[in-house]
């Protein structure tokens, strides 16, 4: 076998926020790391987060604090979050903000010349340290720049086939380069999974073409537990119109900031989707929300800024009862709620999005908006303190790992999940790869094997073209495994999926391994299948209603069902799937939550 | 529907040409939505790069009837439809295949920049800056890495030289330069091996930047000044020589 082999303590998958500091930190114990992702260095989906990143800095409302964090993070996601992580997350959050500010990151300011931090949807302060609207490009510049001069290697445009293991646990991992289609084998001790999302599942989404469930997809095929993949959440506000930016992200800065969300009637209905749970927790009345937006601290939040879940069903329900926007979303008005002037400075890449590719001008009219498959909450399944998967060597960090945001995440809480648990990742993972007593070896076996599936494409016989195949999961998803979920639609789906694996299993391919998207694609499809069959199966064993995952059979939030995780992993080439039982909570931690 | 003809450069460098295309036109296509389109159905092995399709990581740069441009963010609206639309790789870069190019050099001379070096925080451990202050350097900021600049920048184009930098990372050194925390000093290297002396200040690669920089005027000439004030000036040239050390190369400029 003929191929390029790179050798390193540690290598990391996926050069977000969250892969890249991840390498930073085990880079800095000493370590040999390589660095591994498929677009170029700095384009990876981080770039695209808008809002901002939440810690409890309490600078701009000093009633804020870590506790207050962990209640909002816990209530938002329904409580199914691991509390562990969320009580390292909501403790750990601000030294990460300063610490990117200490390597080179501008936040907005306080007239005090602190970081400013913006109100966002379940979080009961302003608690979002903010770039204007482009929080995550300033965050991956800022890492990329400081990671350069770490001593990291980095590996672009590179795609990871599939995990190499030794017996049970993780030798490395096997890839090609996008450019030459050549293979290359990395030997590793440790390995960092921080591949992202998985949002080209569905047909509209926020997500780039990069989120095709990769990390999941390779965990789950070296034989670790994937937990809660039912929980998928649609933001509530995406471009609808025209069709080509369908899906695209809209910031829910836009509500942070006083936008308000109105139906075909002109009327602010939020107030009437306010859950029990959130009950006395918001303005009842415009003119609360509006004395809230001016700063009165005794009026309560506005109810656009529930949380997501319970925002993107309100907006489907308008559309639904017949109170649509022409295009079939809501009105998202901030026209009428701040100065054209606020509005560019606080917003400027919506208003250049809507101007550019909407013809619309946000400062005078309202956006149509409407919900984009956004964020999985669940993932990897991964040990709080160490992010340790259940395969050893193997750790995951970022939104390929599951549990922090249970069923449901709150914006603003992705951004500092990326740097609290990257960090943890490369900390762990060089502690793991220095105290390994003997280096972990490659079986060749398996490389032939990881060849010949890549290479199949290629040969004789194949008769599906990647690119319809890719459509048709896509619709598969969005249809039966969507915002809202039925047994026999799921049912179908599986069905469908089924299908669907036969015709990943007679791809074709024209043209060379070099530089060629569609060979890519195949690769990516592979991926695909096993996450969206993971999220069907499991969303189909969850028989209620919460957060991201809602079923028309079984509107209700079940108490026994919070108690336990959905657990998918493979076993004799099946998925198998069971409900696991969830830790108790401490009692210091329970009593955060009154 | 209307159908819109595509001349899209395929192949290498050494063995390359241009295909057409034809494409059905939709409300609102841009043109990345074109070459989509082409690549699902009729040349699936079409290379191209992208990843936002919202102007916000700058990876699908190409030359759109001759100008530099994201393809993510050109509306068909905005351009001739009746003649044949032609989509290039953009020129500075060596092609790779057909959209593709190898931009691999910016990476390489970002590397060479010296790290950001914070002075330490104030006593109560926080970072104190003035929103004004920093107002210049978030615009610097806003840079998506598409390099239109460095393809469309005359100085790159025809000298292909590795001791200019090109716009894009003047104006990282200028965020560098003016960052209220920053203590390190990279005038010389500004002066000699990033040779800011080069541009000439035709201010090409503000036109094109689709974040709507003003490289020129706001980063590149406040930097030239500060090369200037530096060793150019004979008073501070003899300040410099009395005071036995280098005289304060970091006075604010807003």
């Amino acid at each position: 076998m003929d191929h390029e082999i790179h050798e390193h303590d540690v290598i990391v998958i996926g050069a977000g926020g969250a892969g890249l500091r991840a390498a930073v930190e085990a880079s800095n114990q000493g370590l040999s790391v390589g660095l591994i992702c498929k677009s170029l260095l700095g384009k990876a989906h981080t770039v695209m987060a808008e809002g901002g990143m939440a810690a409890a800095l309490g600078n701009t409302d000093s009633r804020d604090n870590w506790e207050v964090h962990f209640r909002d993070t816990m209530r938002g996601g329904k409580m199914m979050n691991n509390w562990r992580m969320v009580e390292l997350f909501c403790k750990e959050a601000p030294d990460r903000v300063n610490e990117l500010e200490e390597w080179g990151a501008l936040f907005d300011r306080t007239p005090d010349g602190r970081i400013l931090q913006r109100n966002f949807g379940g979080h009961r302060y302003p608690r979002l340290a903010h770039v204007g609207d482009r929080t995550g490009l300033e965050m991956i510049r800022t890492l990329q720049n400081h990671g350069i001069h770490q001593g990291i290697d980095v590996y672009m445009e590179c795609t990871v086939l599939d995990l190499l293991k030794d017996g049970e646990r993780v030798a490395g991992a096997f890839a090609y380069w996008r450019e030459s289609g050549n293979f290359v084998e990395f030997r590793a001790k440790a390995v960092v999974l921080a591949t992202g999302g998985i949002g080209k599942c569905y047909t509209v989404t926020s997500n780039s073409w990069e989120c095709t469930g990769d990390g999941q997809a390779l965990a789950y095929r070296a034989g670790a537990d994937l937990i809660d993949m039912e929980f998928v959440q649609f933001h509530p506000t995406g471009m609808v119109w025209p069709p080509s930016v369908r899906g695209i992200l809209v910031t829910e800065g836009v509500r942070g900031e006083g936008g308000i969300l109105k139906n075909s009637e002109d009327k602010r209905f939020m107030f009437g989707y306010v859950p029990e749970m959130f009950k006395g927790e918001y303005a009842e009345t415009i003119d609360e929300a509006k004395r809230w937006l001016a700063g009165d601290p005794k009026a309560r939040r506005a109810p656009e800024l529930l949380t997501r879940d319970v925002v993107a069903k309100a907006i489907r329900s308008e559309r639904l009862a017949g109170r649509g926007s022409p295009h079939g979303g809501a009105f998202l008005d901030i026209a009428t709620q701040r100065s054209a002037e606020d509005i560019k400075r606080k917003l400027p890449s919506m208003y250049h999005q809507f101007m550019q590719l909407g013809n619309l001008d946000i400062t005078k009219e309202p956006m149509e908006v409407g919900p984009t498959a956004h964020y999985v909450m669940g993932g990897v399944r991964v040990e709080a303190d160490s992010t340790a998967t259940t395969v050893p060597g193997l750790f995951a960090a970022g939104e390929v790992a599951g549990g922090l945001h249970g069923g449901n995440r709150l914006g603003g809480n992705s951004l500092t999940d990326l740097l609290v648990f990257g960090r943890r990742a490369g900390a762990h993972a060089a502690a793991y790869a220095k105290d390994l007593a003997n280096a972990p070896s490659v079986n060749p076996d398996q490389l032939r094997e990881i060849e010949h599936t890549a290479l199949a494409p290629f040969g004789d016989g194949g008769t599906e073209n990647p690119y319809a195949v890719m459509q048709d999961l896509q619709k598969c998803m969005e249809t039966n495994s969507g915002i809202v979920r039925d047994k026999t639609e799921m049912e179908r789906g599986l069905e469908e999926l089924a299908r669907l694996r036969d015709r990943v299993g007679k791809l074709r391919v024209e043209g060379s391994r070099h530089y060629n998207p569609g060979w890519h694609y195949t690769a990516d499809l592979r991926n695909m299948l096993i996450v969206s069959e993971a999220i069907t199966l499991s969303a189909l064993h969850r028989e209620e209603s919460r957060g991201g995952h809602t079923r028309e059979d079984y509107p209700l939030s079940m108490p026994e069902l919070e108690k336990v995780n959905t657990v998918v992993r493979e076993r004799k080439g099946a998925m198998e799937h069971e409900h696991t039982p969830r830790p108790a909570m401490p009692e210091e931690l329970e009593r955060l939550l009154a | 529907m209307t159908d819109v003809t595509f001349r899209v450069f395929r192949g290498t460098a050494s063995d390359g040409g241009y295909q057409e295309y034809k494409v059905p036109l939709s409300e609102g296509m841009v043109v990345l939505d074109a070459i989509h389109h082409i690549q699902a159905t009729q040349a699936n092995d079409l290379a191209v790069r992208w990843n936002c399709k919202a102007g916000k990581c700058g990876s699908c740069s190409a030359e759109v009837n001759g100008k530099p441009r994201l393809m993510c963010m050109t509306r068909m609206d905005m351009l001739e439809l009746d003649k044949p639309i032609t989509i290039e790789p953009v020129r500075r870069f060596p092609v790779i295949k057909d959209l593709v190019t190898d931009v691999s050099w910016n990476y390489e001379i970002n590397k060479r920049i010296k790290p950001f070096k914070p002075k330490p925080r104030e006593a109560d451990g926080t970072y104190r800056m003035q929103q004004y202050d920093i107002d210049r350097i978030q615009e610097f900021h806003k840079c998506i890495e598409c390099f239109l600049c460095q393809d469309v920048c005359h100085v790159m184009r025809d000298h292909q030289r590795n001791d200019f930098i090109g716009p894009r990372f003047l104006i990282r050194m200028a965020s560098l330069a003016m960052h209220p925390l920053d203590t390190e000093n990279r005038l010389g290297e500004l002066k000699d091996a990033f040779g800011i002396g080069y541009c000439n200040i035709t201010k090409c690669c503000t036109e094109v930047c689709p974040e709507h920089i003003k490289i020129t005027d706001n980063g590149i000439i406040p930097l030239k000044e500060r090369v200037a004030g530096n060793f150019y000036d004979p008073l501070a040239w003899i300040w410099r020589k009395i005071r036995g050390k280098q005289a304060d190369q970091r006075a604010r400029v807003h």
